[in-house]
């Protein structure tokens, strides 16, 4: 579908944004769609019923799993972030909720937030030495698959372990600008 | 200092935002109960050198209400739980 | 100058040469130099001035407990003062300069003070400047300001970067000593998460200073073989040039970390130093021990200095303090200085032991020692020509971060000294010379021991090499017992015996008076050397033990912390992150003036071409909403999803009116209270579906109104069916109002919005421009017809570009947040000034919204009899009488004629606007019995301001009071 509206990143830009600083490179991703799935009280048992055809991980706390077409990771108590391609989910929630029905309750999310990858190319060097200059997350003690919330340059975020050198960073969209420069100036200082 | 949670694990007290006494779960009935037991409820406080019940909020982490047990002298947390457990506990429900 | 006191050995680089000047006058170094070894390489002792006195100083000591060689280091915005020589680490180009005098640091005009020292005594500030009163402002205090502190600010923005960070680890070892070094060897053998923190550059600690063997080889040889294995542990992090400055609850530690100190500049876009945030599931304290001086009369001259420190410059540094050297001791210890400075040559003309009678009972030289007065123990006296004096009146453990938990420590008789006791933090171990294990092997051996019992090892530990295990033998001398002189305990803070001894005559005799009478142990030295000397005193002179006298408490930082340190990368411009609007991008095209709320930015107005004044701006977008159509970018607004089967039920316990029974595609103003019944926040709230509400609230409250409805669910109604999420963020909202507000939108939304189709109050989604998604609320703040239509955030920008396109020919305005509050005040809605956390719902007349037929917070305290008293403020519209006089927002009624006095005070003014519609000033206010009051003349009265100004009391529905234009 031709776009009726230009979409601007959160970033203020037409495309995604791509800064590298020493072995770290940071990519904004503009194509994830995102949705919030809760339980209803008491419709455990049915939303993992309807999830699991639905392609939907529910992962335990403090989890991403990775699914198709859906990604999850654990949020709150009975509550999940779920991310799927934006090309094939721009209407994520309307499909989360047909494949769901009234199990859970579910909340567009893909333009509340800003999501950025972090790579770090090398052997053995890994994000550990950029995040923590950044949160207060034990990065090389985490499994991979570790998805927690935490603070960066007075923000609340969710970062995402995807090996000892990738993550992926979900930020308030509104605060883009902000948390790419903390990202930034932090790789700066440590590369 | 270093909140315990339930959930997740050892986390920052920084992460949290603090509320105070537990007793706060223990709201009267709005319809049965009067205003000296609502005021008793919003303003009557203890204020213990020593172990107290106190609800802090993981704000930057999963929205747990948390009910944390903490000496006010040393600072020492004995125990940790979520709010709605101990709600449910004291017979709230909906 | 060439390096006239360098000697043989040491830890220094010889192979390169580094230039530095101090006080303009150029000097060389080597690398492995602090400024002070370097300077008394180059025969330079004297390097500051005491604080009151002014009195000539050079180095005490060789750490960073010196209390005197306190210099500023570099220049220009870089220029740092009360940096400790002892410490800085030299570096090629440092430049350095004194402090403390004035023109010169051999002549200080200031140093008259030391002449005049009788008036300057303990107390001299608390009993000099008291009277008369005025004399205080313009006189005392001026003068004060200019004698006192230490040092001169840079008074340009600190140019470096301070970053901070945080680290985890099952083991904190602090300090690399050989304590600390067997401790970390320990536990990085056995696999631990270790970090080795250390303030020194060079890791071994004392052994760095000493002769001692470890094993077969030199200590510093075997402290850096420890130090070279730890490197290669991947387990282990080698923290050097980094001071833990505080332990704090559970763990958790603070340390700094030098990265760009010892460098002229740090690299570009690297910090200077960071703050650490280190949680340690265990800790080792092996923070060593701090030498204590004897106090004798003029003890302080440059030139007389700790021992443990002459013998640190002379084994690591190679330097000798002077050409003739004496040593006074207590101890055991100080006789080592003696032994070692002989075998490297240095005369060294005699030891004054005091345990055989022998005592230093007096000093000569201005600007530097040239010689000393003995006694011996008969009692006879002579002079004794020196250039260097070593004293060492024994080691105090460094016990501050043991203490930091407000644990205090306990006195142990063979050393003298205070040492932890059982109640230190939770996790922490104490070893080594802070322990009070004052041999070599003891070091080592309690440090082994601390490492496997804080991590519970059970297998192998390293092997204790063979070291020496004896601890100094030491009998106490604290000062000597004097004439008419004065001997100084805390040199930094020219606190002398004399003024314990006033403390303890004016009954100053508590340690904590004691410090605040004398200020021993203040300033940037904390009193590491002066407080235990000072606390013996007075214990003596009040006929108490020491540990009877006490100990002041022990606070972090454990060595002073720049303020650039604590802040961060949060100052300036990056003080705090920004949120952006939507419509930011645009806004800033058309050089839209902002305003921060919260961390916000949001546009303020937007000026035209031509408009000079604020005034001018704002009245043209209030007229031109008013006259055709406005639209206003109102994303900030909390936004708060809220589903499940028990949502309407909740929102009727959370807001005071009801709202399980608004339709669906319907929304409704909401107010909600507090439990205390005061009104808490406001927003609209919509139904999109059965179990699907959207709450707005006030941007100030969004984050808290959130907090309080998770509070609701998880602690009040655990049960209820309510998932809640925030997705403020997910939507661009602008709100279209004005007459053409509809004729406008009509050319976006895809959808029939014709009042029959979309009356007021209606909610629900619709497409717009052919397709995208979007919600549409018919509401509205200003009284016009509006909407407030919202779309995915990333269309937000090209939905405003959109609407101001297709809209042309109605000639849209956007306005921004003045215009925003003319328009609400206009139409008497609630905003921040009356929304103020003292008000009900009463005060804003919207009492009747509270429904009685339910239980809501808030509703049953609302009923108390002081929130409903009929003779309550009430919101009311105000106006001046003369349309030209202007009224200011804080201003009190008063009575025609009432006295301007609390007594008469009948309320104030919350908000004010001017009206470009009413063309005057109006305001919002709470005002007495004020719904009786309406039509009634009062005056606004702002003593502040110098206005009392007749104003006319109106309804607060300025505008439109029937509602006819928003349901039009």
């Amino acid at each position: 579908m031709a776009e009726i509206l230009q979409a601007m990143t959160a970033l203020g830009a037409h495309g995604p944004a791509r800064v590298a600083v020493g072995p770290l490179s940071i990519t904004e991703r503009v194509d994830l769609a995102l949705a919030s799935v809760a339980e209803r009280r008491g419709r455990g048992a049915d939303l993992v019923g309807a999830a699991s055809p639905a392609g939907l991980p529910l992962p335990g706390p403090a989890r991403y799993q990775a699914g198709t077409p859906f990604g999850t990771f654990w949020v709150a108590p009975g509550m999940w972030f779920a991310e799927a391609p934006f090309a094939s989910h721009e209407w994520i929630a309307d499909q989360l909720r047909a494949a769901l029905g009234d199990a859970a309750s579910i909340t567009e999310q893909t333009d509340a937030w800003v999501i950025f990858d972090l790579v770090v190319v090398g052997e053995g060097v890994g994000l550990a030495s950029l995040l923590e200059r950044l949160c207060n997350v034990d990065f090389p003690a985490a499994p991979d698959g570790f998805a927690t919330r935490t603070v960066m340059d007075h923000l609340g975020i969710y970062l995402i372990r995807q090996g000892a050198g990738a993550a992926r960073i979900y930020g308030p969209r509104s605060s883009a600008q902000s948390l790419l420069h903390a990202l930034e100036a932090a790789a700066r200082a440590v590369w | 200092m270093i909140i315990n949670h339930p959930i997740l694990g050892p986390r920052d007290a920084q992460e949290f935002v603090y509320l105070g006494d537990a007793a706060l779960i223990d709201r009267p009935d709005g319809m049965t109960d009067g205003i000296e037991a609502f005021h008793t409820y919003a303003y009557l406080r203890d204020n213990p050198a020593g172990d107290h019940r106190e609800l802090w909020y993981h704000e930057q982490g999963d929205r747990s209400w948390l009910v944390v047990t903490r000496n006010t002298v040393t600072h020492e947390i004995t125990k940790v739980e979520l709010a709605r457990d101990v709600a449910r506990a004291m017979g709230r429900s909906t | 100058m060439t390096q006239s006191n360098r000697i043989s050995g040491g830890q220094i680089d010889r192979g390169q040469t580094l230039r530095f000047t101090f006080d303009g006058q150029g000097f060389t170094g080597h690398p492995g130099d602090t400024l002070a070894s370097a300077l008394l390489a180059n025969g330079v002792r004297l390097m500051g001035r005491s604080f009151k006195y002014h009195r000539p100083r050079g180095p005490l000591t060789a750490g960073s407990e010196e209390p005197n060689a306190l210099v500023e280091l570099r220049s220009g915005a870089r220029r740092e003062p009360n940096t400790r020589a002892t410490v800085a680490e030299l570096f090629d180009g440092l430049e350095a300069t004194s402090q403390n005098r004035w023109p010169s640091l051999r002549f200080d005009a200031m140093a008259v003070n030391d002449r005049l020292s009788s008036f300057f005594a303990a107390g001299f500030y608390y009993k000099t400047f008291m009277w008369p009163r005025s004399f205080w402002e313009k006189l005392y205090e001026p003068i004060i300001r200019r004698a006192a502190g230490l040092g001169s600010v840079s008074r340009e923005e600190d140019p470096d970067l301070y970053d901070k960070g945080f680290l985890h680890c099952d083991l904190l070892v602090i300090g690399a000593g050989p304590a600390g070094l067997m401790a970390a060897l320990t536990a990085g053998r056995a696999g631990a998460r270790v970090i080795l923190a250390d303030e020194d550059f060079r890791m071994g600690g004392r052994l760095n200073a000493e002769t001692f063997t470890i094993g077969q080889v030199a200590g510093a040889d075997w402290a850096a073989g420890v130090v070279t294995e730890l490197a290669t542990m991947p387990n282990v992090r080698l923290m050097p040039r980094t001071t833990v400055i505080g332990a704090f609850d559970h763990g958790i530690h603070g340390a700094v970390e030098r990265l760009g100190d010892h460098l002229a500049e740090p690299a570009a876009g690297k910090p200077r130093q960071i703050l650490w945030r280190i949680y340690a599931r265990r800790s080792v304290l092996a923070g060593g021990a701090t030498e204590r001086p004897i106090a004798f009369e003029n003890n302080d001259r440059p030139g007389i200095m700790l021992a443990g420190a002459m013998r640190a410059y002379a084994n690591r540094w190679a330097v000798t303090a002077g050409q003739r050297v004496a040593v006074f001791t207590n101890n055991d210890d100080g006789l080592r200085t003696a032994a070692d400075l002989r075998a490297k040559g240095v005369d060294l003309v005699e030891v004054i032991d005091s345990r055989k009678g022998d005592m230093i009972v007096d000093s000569r030289g201005r600007l530097g020692l040239k010689s000393v007065t003995v006694q011996d123990s008969k009692g006879q006296r002579r002079d004794i020509t020196v250039d260097a004096l070593a004293v060492s009146g024994g080691w105090n453990p460094n016990v501050n971060l043991y203490s930091h938990h407000r644990a205090r420590p306990v006195w142990d008789d063979t050393i003298v000294a205070f040492v932890p006791g059982a109640d230190g933090p939770p996790g922490l171990t104490v070893a080594g010379a802070a322990a009070g294990v004052l041999s070599t092997h003891g070091a080592l051996r309690t440090g082994r021991d601390a490492a496997i019992a804080a991590l519970g090892l059970t297998g192998a530990a390293p092997d204790l090499p063979e070291a020496e295990d004896a601890t100094p033998r030491i009998t106490p001398l604290w000062h000597v017992p004097q004439g008419k002189g004065r001997a100084w305990i805390d040199q930094q803070n020219d606190v002398t015996v004399k003024d314990v001894k006033l403390a303890a005559q004016e009954n100053f005799i508590s340690v904590e008076h004691l410090k605040r009478y004398t200020t021993l142990g203040m300033a940037t030295d904390q009193g590491k050397t002066g407080n235990v000397l000072g606390l013996a005193v007075m214990a003596e002179l009040t006929g108490r033990s020491i540990p009877q006298t006490g100990t002041t408490i022990y606070r972090p930082p454990y060595t002073p912390v720049a303020m650039g340190t604590l802040a961060g990368r949060s100052r300036g411009a990056e003080f705090k992150p920004v949120r952006m609007t939507p419509s930011h991008h645009w806004a800033r095209e058309q050089c839209a003036v902002f305003v921060e709320v919260g961390n916000w930015l949001r546009t303020q107005w937007v000026p035209k071409d031509g408009e000079t004044e604020w005034r001018q701006s704002v009245d043209r977008e209030v007229l031109a909403t008013r006259r055709s159509v406005g639209i206003c970018d109102v994303t900030t607004l909390g936004k708060i999803d809220i589903q499940g089967t028990d949502a309407g039920a909740f929102l009727d316990r959370v807001y005071a009116n009801t709202f399980s029974t608004l339709k669906v595609g319907k929304c409704r103003y909401g107010l909600m209270l507090r439990e205390d019944g005061l009104v808490y926040d406001d927003g609209t709230t919509a139904r999109l579906a059965e179990h699907e509400y959207v709450m707005t609230t006030t941007t100030a409250n969004a984050v808290g109104v959130f907090r309080h409805l998770e509070f609701c669910r998880q602690c009040l109604w655990p049960d209820m069916d309510v998932q809640l999420i925030s997705t403020t963020e997910a939507w661009a909202q602008f709100s279209v109002a004005g007459p053409n507000a509809r004729n406008l939108l009509e050319k976006i939304v895809d959808q029939d919005i014709s009042d029959a189709a979309f009356p007021y109050m209606g909610a629900g989604n619709v497409t717009v421009c052919g397709g995208l998604r979007a919600r549409l609320f018919r509401i509205s703040f200003s009284g016009e017809l509006a909407f407030e239509i919202a779309v995915p955030t990333r269309y937000g920008d090209a939905l405003l570009r959109e609407m101001l396109a297709r809209g042309a020919e109605y000639d849209p305005v956007v306005y921004g947040t003045e215009a925003l509050g003319v328009m609400r005040v206009e139409k008497g809605h609630v905003a921040g000034g009356e929304l103020n956390g003292q008000s009900t719902a009463l005060n804003m007349g919207l009492g009747k919204m509270v429904s009685q037929k339910k239980d809501s917070i808030g509703r049953v305290l609302s009923t108390r009899e002081g929130l409903t008293d009929p003779e309550g403020y009430r919101l009311v519209g105000v106006r001046p009488v003369d349309p030209a006089a202007r009224l200011t927002a804080g201003s009190h009624f008063l009575d025609i004629g009432a006295a301007a006095v609390a007594a008469n005070d009948a309320g104030w003014l919350t908000s004010k606007v001017y009206s470009p519609h009413i063309g005057s000033d109006i305001a919002l206010g709470y005002l007495k019995a004020g719904a009786g009051r309406i039509g009634q003349r009062m005056r606004a009265v702002n003593l502040l301001a110098g206005q009392d100004t007749e104003v006319e009391i109106v309804s607060p529905h300025f505008f439109d009071p029937e509602g006819e234009r928003l349901r039009g």
